[in-house]
């Protein structure tokens, strides 16, 4: 290990802010997907109200956990991980400041304008245009103070977590802008700049890589400094890193194709969609093995450290999605999974499995660095937030499947005369049982979620109690 | 698409699979050794170093497969531009396909009552059950699983009929659909508000339910030259052009003045879609005569 410059701070702040935000908007956006998941059961929950329809607290809820509670989530761990890879304070602590309050702002203006009906009405980037514009005005100070820190880094390379934040950067500027040229037509009205089904294709070319980017390129530059830091333990293979790498970011661009499936998309694009989407097995898989076999060695401390427990988990739940979204894409299998709840089960097993799990493992590996205190205020605490979160997830996507198998067969059944057997109201009948599961599957999700929130706040008292030094702080 | 286009296509979908089979090989020969070590990289980034450990061999072989796969496919099916893959394959090849065997498999079964008149086929249990399930498919969506139709939708099982209840008026609607429109204050654009509220009044007085008698009246001049046109001198409609009878108490849209008035005021546009596009001859005689059913 190179020496550290005895007189270098990093900036701490700015990483303590978000990581607080992380476990707000998490509850708030969790909160929210419990609330929808409940008017799915009890319909009376719309409160015939046009501002709480499960119609635009549905986008709120997406936008809440991606970009609220996911968004601070990166920019925590980007900004704390470039600096002690780099070994270099932020370039700028007014930009950085600047990404904080302006991405606060942007998701509190999303709170405001989507229960409003304000929307652009494209999945993930409901957002209308003054907001879009805000975003990349954040987003390009985002990249500015995270390029910029690497620039001016003390090591000689560049750390695997780095390439992940840097090309989850990169990328998610390009799709944001991409997918969101639009003609504004009064203050909060605009018109896609693509009609037809290019409109349809831009948009899951930017909605796949939402997931593809957002979702997994940066949840891998988190995983790649926090699994190895929490199991002491060198990563396992860098020319894994490499191949990995590379081959993620080239293939997930094409994947976006398998979501229009026997669609107006022609059949050369709906091909190349699924073809790449099936290539992106290995290289995702790479990323789990590469973060499981660091454990190699190290497998006892799962039977005492329930974070290192929320990080393998979560690296589980990536190897079963990354391996459900492929078989997915297979146009025979998108037949019967297409518009059933299946999509919306795959969707949360990578979101609450490995999302939400991963960050919240981070988060308590982060909160006493950051406030300078030895461990955080309960592990018992952490422990059952671990179980309540692995259960809850379980739960939902479990009951997503049945529910969306048996909706596919469903609609496809047919008598002996080839009519329909089942109306679309009977198929919805049939998914009740998975509706009132999904739902407790996310209360148990969200229970955790406050107990993280005691936890931490717990964590932070504790340090006011007793007050460190700065420095302890700076080298824990 | 033009030449370019499919030359660019190929090249890139090409070359992003023999990119990743590239740096699959080019990564594995630089390996130093074919079984786990201990060595680092020498890198150190905040206490954390990096194996030097070869690519899983298993791995390795899963990706290999992924990219033969892919070439595989993209041989067979269309993927690269204009190429047609060798089995000549498309989605909408696919669907006539999967159109023929259905129609080889289930045509049959409806064959048997193509030719039965309609009178006669709806005292048949069987065609009915069959009819019943057609129904449910293709009209339920807009006329209610009970043919009681909706606002704007008709109900099909009382004797009100826009444009006749005869089978042969049935077989028409359904094979060709219909488009009913009513102009805004009918035949009559310059209407005032105020005979507005006479011609609503006197549609109301034809079932007794004026809710002014004195409009009423003066209603009716306005009636005979707005009105009178389409839904005749009497009220009683015209089933020639779907202009509906406003002297019973069948409603296409509501029946109280609110309703009327928004009515007269607005115009209304209706469309039955035809189903001869989408179900076979013989389908449409067995539909048309659970239709005729529904009304006895």
């Amino acid at each position: 290990m190179s020496t550290v410059n005895a007189n270098l701070t990093y900036n701490y702040k700015v990483v303590r802010q978000f990581a607080i935000m992380t476990v707000v908007w998490g509850i708030v956006g969790m909160g929210l997907g419990v609330l929808i998941a409940a008017q799915l059961y009890w319909p009376a929950l719309n409160l015939d109200l046009p501002w709480t329809h499960f119609g635009r607290l549905r986008p709120l809820h997406t936008n809440a956990v991606i970009f609220g509670f996911g968004g601070s989530a990166l920019f925590a761990t980007a900004y704390y991980v470039v600096q002690r890879t780099c070994q270099a304070r932020l370039i700028s602590d007014g930009l950085a400041a600047f990404t904080f309050w302006g991405w606060q702002a942007i998701i509190v203006s999303a709170a405001i304008t989507l229960p409003l009906g304000l929307t652009t009405s494209k999945e993930y980037a409901e957002l209308e245009w003054p907001i879009d514009i805000a975003i990349a005005i954040v987003w390009v100070a985002y990249a500015l103070v995270f390029f910029g820190t690497i620039m001016k880094r003390s090591t000689p390379h560049i750390y695997v977590a780095n390439w992940f934040y840097g090309a989850f950067i990169v990328t998610v500027a390009v799709l944001h802008i991409g997918n969101n040229l639009a003609l504004p037509a009064s203050a909060f009205k605009s018109y896609s700049a693509y009609a037809g089904v290019t409109d349809a294709m831009m948009q899951w070319w930017y909605g796949h890589n939402a997931v593809g980017f957002f979702l997994t390129a940066g949840f891998l530059g988190m995983m790649y400094y926090f699994v190895p830091k929490q199991a002491d333990r060198p990563v396992y293979s860098y020319r894994l890193s490499i191949v990995h790498f590379w081959a993620l970011i080239a293939t997930y661009v094409w994947a976006g194709g398998h979501h229009l499936h026997y669609s107006a998309l022609p059949d050369w694009a709906q091909t190349a969609g699924m073809v790449m989407s099936l290539i992106l097995l290995a290289p995702s898989w790479g990323g789990m093995i590469n973060g499981m076999m660091t454990l190699s060695g190290a497998w006892h401390k799962l039977r005492t450290d329930p974070i290192l427990r929320f990080l393998v988990v979560s690296l589980s739940f990536y190897g079963m999605s990354t391996f459900e979204g492929p078989m997915m894409s297979i146009k025979t299998v998108n037949a019967l999974s297409h518009n059933t709840d299946w999509t919306i089960g795959h969707v949360h097993s990578g979101a609450l499995g490995w999302v939400a799990m991963i960050s919240i493992g981070a988060i308590y590996h982060l909160v006493p660095k950051l406030w300078g205190v030895r461990d955080m205020y309960s592990t018992p605490l952490i422990n059952l937030h671990f179980w309540l979160a692995t259960v809850g997830t379980v739960l939902y996507i479990v009951a997503m499947w049945v529910n969306g198998i048996t909706q596919g067969l469903m609609w496809r059944a047919v008598n002996e005369d080839g009519t329909l057997t089942y109306s679309f109201v009977e198929s919805l009948e049939a998914s009740y049982g998975g509706y009132l599961v999904r739902f407790i599957g996310g209360a148990v999700f969200l229970t955790g979620m406050l107990i993280m929130a005691y936890n931490v706040y717990m964590t932070i008292r504790q340090k006011e109690a007793a007050p460190s030094t700065t420095a302890a702080a700076q080298t824990a | 698409m033009s030449t370019f286009w499919s030359i660019w296509i190929s090249v890139i979908v090409l070359g992003t699979v023999f990119g990743c089979w590239w740096l699959l090989y080019a990564t594995r020969k630089g390996q130093t050794t074919d079984t786990e070590t201990d060595r680092t990289t020498g890198h150190s980034f905040d206490g954390i170093e990096e194996l030097d450990n070869p690519l899983p061999k298993w791995w390795f072989y899963l990706f290999v497969a992924s990219c033969v796969f892919a070439l595989g496919y993209l041989a067979l099916y269309p993927g690269l531009g204009n190429y047609k893959g060798l089995l000549d394959w498309s989605q909408e090849s696919q669907w006539q396909t999967e159109q023929q065997l259905a129609e080889a498999r289930y045509g049959e079964i409806y064959a048997r009552y193509g030719d039965t008149s309609v009178e006669e086929l709806y005292t048949n249990r069987e065609a009915m059950q069959i009819g019943q399930r057609l129904f449910a498919n293709n009209c339920s969506v807009c006329h209610g699983s009970a043919g009681r139709g909706n606002i704007g939708f008709p109900n099909l099982t009382d004797d009100a009929w826009l444009y006749g209840g005869d089978p042969d008026s049935i077989l028409s609607t359904l094979h060709n659909g219909r488009a009913g429109a009513m102009p805004a204050m009918g035949t009559m654009p310059n209407m005032t508000p105020d005979q507005v509220d006479e011609v609503v009044n006197y549609v109301l007085a034809y079932s007794g339910r004026a809710e002014d008698p004195e409009a009423a009246k003066a209603g009716e001049q306005v009636y005979m030259q707005a009105c009178a046109a389409c839904h005749g001198q009497d009220g009683k409609g015209n089933q020639g052009i779907g202009a509906p009878n406003l002297t019973d108490d069948a409603w296409l849209y509501g029946s109280t003045y609110e309703w009327i008035k928004e009515t007269v005021v607005n115009g209304r546009q209706n469309m039955m879609p035809a189903q001869s596009d989408r179900l076979s001859e013989d389908q449409i005689q067995i539909l048309a005569a659970y239709v005729y059913s529904l009304s006895r």
